[in-house]
Order: structure tokens, then sequence, then C-alpha cells
């Protein structure tokens, strides 16, 4: 059975450790491999990306394959009405890995079960993007050595976020210390998550309440579409807006992330300051996701 | 049940499915995928007096038995029922019921961004994490869903 990457929680500690020594190899090897030479791998984004799309496909080719696919459903076969079942019987004959990315959740799952070779979810709808929360713990790893015993504080929108989904999963392979979950009442983590947790969470609608306390902040975008009432959202928004005073609240040795893009929840102000550490974090998309793919089809030396 | 109290005779060979909550034979009936037009002979009781339950439901299928994968899933929306299994009017079979671990198709996942609501090929599929109170979840999306939420959807 191949090895597919669909969820934080397919992953073993041992596994998260491999892929971050292996994104450390490759930065010292200046991203540059010829493992995948003679491979061809798919990039099924039935969703539109930026960052992700171009990070595994700039990490192909560092690793001397090839990719081919699409970047949204628009001018493809999906288009006409084919479904997501039938895509992937194509592509798995054309490729030796499929990267999916698709708004419904549970579609990476559904396509694994159809596939013959691997699949790795690039983010299905609201459930997870395991390869992203790959990214932000080995960011805190990069900047701090560790991330056992650190307290994280995420914010944002925690219903929808798939990329908050596992965050927390991934972070039940390790011994973090607090968790603050901080966000408005009707866009907190949902319960079928929560009890994935083997950790205990702190919930609160105040991030001042808690901001001192953290190693890192993780924030992410709260998006208008969630509410209903738009004087609910400006509200909402404002408070959750993380600017100097929010930084200067901080401890001196904690870090910013934010999985990107970001609107305008970070002041830009907040950039130049040694705590803001999500560009950095975006910088180190495309040696971990080289890592993810050689674990997941690369040469075993 | 003495004899003489019996709404409907006994049968020689089926199934007898007893203790269902009352209000609930229906759907143990379309648990079962029986409509009428199989051509069974069924008699259906509800709401007739129980000792253990206060009121109760019971089916008597004639002519067909259930499988251990059948009587499995009457426990979605019948936890307590028993299901006795009768050959020459006795009963020669108790069914053992357990939620069971997987359950495929019947159920929908309430959750309208979910694979299984939008592709052909998607089937659901469920999985049981809690069997008192019953809780199950989409293995694809991960919704949850409750006794609750089965019934809404069987009845």
């Amino acid at each position: 059975m191949p090895k597919h990457v669909i969820s934080s929680l397919d992953l073993s500690k041992e596994e998260i450790e491999l892929i971050f020594d292996e994104a450390d190899r490759y930065e010292k090897l200046n991203r540059t491999s010829k493992e995948l030479e003679g491979k061809v791998v798919a990039l099924a984004f039935f969703e539109p990306s930026t960052r992700t799309r171009n990070s595994f496909d700039s990490a192909v080719q560092r690793m001397g394959g090839r990719t081919i696919g699409f970047s949204s459903s628009e001018g493809t076969s999906v288009e006409k009405g084919e479904t997501i079942a039938d895509t992937v019987r194509m592509l798995e004959s054309y490729s030796d890995l499929i990267v999916i990315r698709h708004k419904l959740d549970g579609a990476a799952k559904f396509a694994s079960e159809i596939s013959k070779v691997p699949i790795i979810n690039a983010g299905d709808g609201k459930h997870e993007h395991p390869t992203q929360a790959l990214i932000d713990l080995y960011t805190v790893r990069k900047v701090k050595g560790y991330i056992d015993s650190l307290n994280f504080c995420v914010l944002g929108d925690l219903k929808y976020g798939r990329a908050v989904n596992s965050l927390l999963r991934l972070l039940t392979k390790f011994k973090p210390g607090k968790i603050f979950l901080v966000s408005p009442q009707q866009l907190r983590i949902r319960t079928e998550v929560k009890d994935t947790l083997n950790f205990p969470v702190i919930e609160t609608d105040s991030l001042q309440d808690v901001i001192d306390m953290a190693d890192v902040l993780y924030v992410t975008r709260i998006q208008k579409e969630r509410f209903a009432d738009e004087i609910e959202f400006e509200k909402v928004k404002e408070s959750y807006k993380v600017d100097i005073s929010t930084v200067n609240s901080m401890r001196k040795d904690s870090m910013i992330l934010h999985p990107l893009p970001r609107v305008n929840e970070i002041d830009r102000r907040v950039d130049k300051l040694p705590q803001a550490k999500y560009f950095y974090q975006a910088s180190l998309g495309v040696q971990v996701r080289m890592g993810v793919i050689h674990q997941v089809i690369g040469d075993s030396r | 049940m003495s004899d003489k109290e019996l709404l409907v005779t006994k049968i020689n060979y089926g199934t007898v499915i007893d203790h269902i909550p009352s209000g609930r034979a229906l759907a143990v009936l379309r648990v079962l995928g029986i409509n009428g037009s199989e051509g069974y002979r069924v008699a259906l009781v509800m709401n007739v007096e129980s000792k253990k339950m206060g009121r109760k439901d019971i089916v008597k299928i004639s002519g067909r038995t259930v499988d251990e994968k059948e009587s499995n899933l009457i426990t979605l929306i019948a936890p307590n029922a028993t299901i006795n299994i009768i050959k020459d009017y006795e009963v020669v079979k108790k069914m053992k019921m357990k939620v069971p671990s997987v359950i495929r198709g019947i159920l929908k996942c309430p959750n309208p961004s979910c694979i299984t609501n939008n592709d052909p090929e998607a089937f659901t599929k469920f999985v049981s994490i809690s069997e008192n109170p019953l809780r199950i979840k989409c293995d694809y999306c991960e919704t949850t869903i409750t006794e609750a939420e089965v019934i809404k959807q069987v009845l």
C-alpha cells in the first residue's frame, strides 16, 4: 500500500523528525538533489493556491523530478463534469505521486482510496493541510531549537482553518507547554478536532489575557464570509489585529508565525520586529516539502 | 407475554425484533431495506406496554432472517433491541448486537462540503467513536453525528 500523507495524525514522531532532518540536509545541499530523476509528480490543484503549489513545484524540480497538473478546475475536464475519482485514475497512470488540493472536506482521503500512487494532501476544504503544519513546527525548531515545552497561542479562525487543525494535531506528537486558542465565540475549534488532541487547550476570546505567556503566536486570517453581520466582522477584525502594541506585550524571545496569505491581521510595521518570523517560515516551505516528498517516494539511501 | 395476549400470531420461520424504542419500528424496517414490495409477511406492533421500557415496538418478519451486519445496524436506532431468529416456531438464535465499527452507505454525512455529498463514487463511511451515547464520525471529513441525527436520517 502506498504511503499517503492525508492528516498530521498519519505521521509518527519519528517520521516528523526524519522530515525535519531531511529539510536541514537539503538546506545544506542548497536545496538540490537528483533523487527524483526520471520521476513525475502530479500537482492536482482543484482550488487555487500560490505558495503551496509553487513550493511543491519548486521542491520537485529541485529534486530532479518533473511536474504535471493543473492549478484550478477551470479549463480542465473537471469543469466538464469529470469526477475526482476519474481525474485521480488518470493522473496516477501519468505520475509517481499526486499532490492534491481541493475545496471539499475529505477529498484527499477519498483520492488515496482510489490511487495506486501516494497522495499528499495539500489542503482539503476546512479539514487539513499537513505539510503547512510541518513547515510551521519546522520553523519553530529552526528558531528555538526545540518544540517541547513551548507555549503556543493560536489566533483567528479556528473553526474553518485547516492549517490550524493540522498544526494542533501535529503538536500531539510533541510535548508542548500551554496551548491557548484565541478566537471569537463563533469561530472556536470544532469538537471533532479538539477530541483528537492529547493535551488540554485554553479557549478564550481575549488575546490580551494570554499574549504575554506565548512563545509562539500563530496568527490566521478571519474571513468576512464567516460573519452574517458586517459590523460584527469589523469589530472582531480590530480586536484580533496584531500590531506594535501587541508585540510589546509579548516575550522578547517569542515569535509570530502566519501560514499566509496575510491581509491585515498583522500590521505591516510588525514585519521589521525580531518576533516576526512569518516570511522566514514561508521561505522554509520548499525544503520541508522536499523532506516530505523524500519520505513518500524518495530514494532510501 | 403469554400466548393469549399476542397481538399477532407466532411465526414459523423468520425474525422477531423486540424491545424497539416506541415509534421506531418503521426505522428498523428501513435499516433492513424492507418496504413491503419484497412480499414478506411483516407484523408491526407499535407502542405496546413493556415492563422494561414503558412502551415499545415489535417487528415480526416471516420468511426472512437477519444477519450479524444487519443486527449491528439496528443497534444504531434501537440499542436495546433483542433479535430472535425463529425456525419451526422456536427461537433458534439470539443475535448478539454491538454498534458496528464501520457503517457504509445507509447514512448521509450532514456536512454539505463533504466529499461524500459531492462525488458520485464517494460513498459514506462512518466509524464508531462512542457506543453509549452513540457517536459516529465521517471517515472523510470527520463530522460527528449523534443518535438523534442518525434517527432523524433513518426515520
